[in-house]
């Protein structure tokens, strides 16, 4: 399939999902269990990563920082803007992408394959709408708050491998913090994010949803989900730093 | 009088009871260069099992796929008790839908939902009533395929069996007028088969729904194929009742059906049966 068949498809799928819900209740319901599964699930690994990013990073700007006339608070100060601007918005989209694009086209691809798309379809129910829409809002609504949670994390996380390593004290740590803060950063992070979570949604289930054949193809939706949403997440990261900052 | 506004009322009867079917004229459905249904006609009846048999190849499924709308033919028309599907809007085939029923071939039961989450899935999604009348529904409907005690259970954790009945369950619910299904019998032992085809042709029967079949099961074209048509490459090959089968000349249509020496001779022995050369009696005497 052609690039500009395969992104003509994508499209389509995607205008495929704007109808009047059949039942908006049911909508409802599905949309807040794709924001439990989405949310919730990758909850502990965005944890665990944004922790030790946040630490790694400290531990590798004091290395670097060898200079005796740089106050140690500039540490703290590199790692927040570097935590807000890359790491938390691109580090924990691609992981998603790992986690959530997979599960969203693997799961869409089984429906597919076990003839549930279709049995859908036949009771009226517009599976674009049904299945595709919940799970792509779910993401847009919650991978910003991951995100959010991985900064409040990630800037933890080098706090404390800045305290336990002695490299510089909490106290020194908080200041740099506060030092030439620009809430712009924020922004462009929470806008990279939106964009992130719009692709590490869309496209796996763009793949999912349009599989064809059997378990084979389904693993294969799943892998090349995963390593186009990771492609067009860092494609989108330049083109937004570029315009944006 | 009565009598006399029965018999006045009695060619409108007629005319509302023919309008009620599926018509198909003419459909073409090729993908790519390879023409997968060509210029078939028929009408599938209400009340009857309509069974779709031929090879693996033949174009059943898609025909299934053509008539149920997820396919969309090349040419040719579906209509839906007089209306043509063909020309629907999206809205109105919506609601169309609604009034079918599809049992599939591995069932295609929601694996994350139980058998009762199943079954209320299109009353949650269709119907306004309360949840004791849903669950009342869902019961009455788990009542009629015979299966109790299975509510809580996942479709992993039932048989291919019971499996089929929650799939028919989940089509009947609505109370559908059209009633699809494919390869009911795909994957059931001999006895099961016969359970789900008996199961498919009382409820056809009782809802006065028009049942299509997609089948290879000469068990079910023997048991309930009320109206039976034979693809063969694309094509309509034969047409007739499971009754008209065992006289058929048609060779594609023996070769298919009475595959097997047994089945021949069963053939065989029907026809002598029916010219009077034997009797049932000595078939019977014969197989014991």
């Amino acid at each position: 399939m052609s690039f500009f068949t395969e992104f003509g498809l994508y499209l389509l799928t995607l205008k495929g999902m704007f109808t009047k819900p059949e039942n908006g209740k049911m909508y409802w319901k599905e949309f807040m269990h794709q924001c439990s599964e989405i949310g919730i699930g990758s909850l502990g690994i965005v944890a665990i990563i944004s922790v030790f990013m946040g630490a790694v990073s400290t531990l590798q700007t004091a290395y670097q920082l060898v200079s005796p006339f740089i106050p140690l608070s500039t540490i703290a100060q590199i790692v927040r803007d570097t935590v807000i601007l890359e790491f938390s918005p691109t580090l924990v989209c691609i992981v998603l992408a790992g986690v959530v694009g997979s599960k969203i086209a693997s799961e869409l691809g089984n429906m597919r394959v076990s003839e549930q798309i279709d049995a859908l379809e036949i009771m009226g129910i517009n599976t674009k709408s049904y299945l595709i829409f919940p799970k792509l809002l779910a993401s847009v609504v919650v991978i910003p708050m991951l995100v959010v949670i991985s900064m409040v994390l990630g800037i933890m996380g080098g706090r404390l491998a800045g305290t336990l390593t002695g490299i510089l004290s909490p106290a020194a740590f908080d200041r740099g913090l506060h030092q030439y803060f620009k809430p712009y950063n924020v922004f462009f992070a929470m806008a990279k994010s939106y964009t992130f979570a719009f692709i590490i949604s869309s496209v796996p289930a763009f793949y999912g949803y349009n599989v064809e054949g059997g378990s084979l193809e389904i693993g294969r939706a799943s892998t090349k989900a995963v390593v186009v949403s990771c492609i067009l997440v860092l494609f989108a990261d330049y083109i937004l730093s570029a315009v944006l900052l | 009088m009565y009598i006399g506004a029965v018999r006045r009322l009695y060619p409108l009867g007629r005319f509302v009871i023919n309008l009620l079917m599926i018509e198909i004229k003419n459909i073409k459905k090729a993908f790519g260069d390879k023409t997968v249904i060509n210029d078939v006609s028929t009408v599938f009846k209400t009340g009857k099992c309509n069974l779709i048999i031929g090879t693996s190849g033949s174009g059943k499924t898609v025909m299934m796929k053509c008539l149920v709308g997820l396919f969309e033919p090349d040419s040719g028309e579906i209509s839906y008790d007089g209306q043509n599907f063909s020309e629907m809007n999206e809205e109105h085939r919506k609601n169309l839908r609604q009034s079918i029923g599809m049992l599939f071939q591995g069932s295609a039961l929601f694996d994350s939902m139980t058998v009762e989450q199943n079954i209320l899935f299109p009353l949650d999604m269709f119907t306004k009533n309360t949840p004791a009348q849903k669950l009342e529904r869902v019961n009455a409907v788990l009542d009629r395929v015979n299966l109790q005690g299975v509510n809580d259970k996942f479709p992993g954790e039932i048989s291919g069996g019971m499996k089929k009945r929650v799939g028919i369950a989940r089509a009947i619910v609505l109370n559908p007028r059209y009633l699809f299904c494919d390869e009911p019998n795909s994957g059931l032992d001999p006895q099961t088969s016969l359970l789900i085809d008996k199961l498919i042709k009382e409820i056809t029967i009782e809802y006065n729904i028009t049942t299509v079949i997609n089948t290879h099961d000469m068990n079910s074209v023997m048991e309930i194929g009320d109206h039976i048509m034979y693809m063969y490459q694309g094509i309509k090959e034969w047409e007739g009742t499971n009754k008209e089968i065992i006289f058929s000349k048609n060779k594609l249509l023996n070769d298919f059906i009475f595959a097997s020496e047994f089945l021949r001779d069963a053939k065989d022995m029907r026809m002598l049966e029916a010219e009077g050369k034997i009797d049932k009696g000595d078939i019977d005497e014969l197989l014991k």
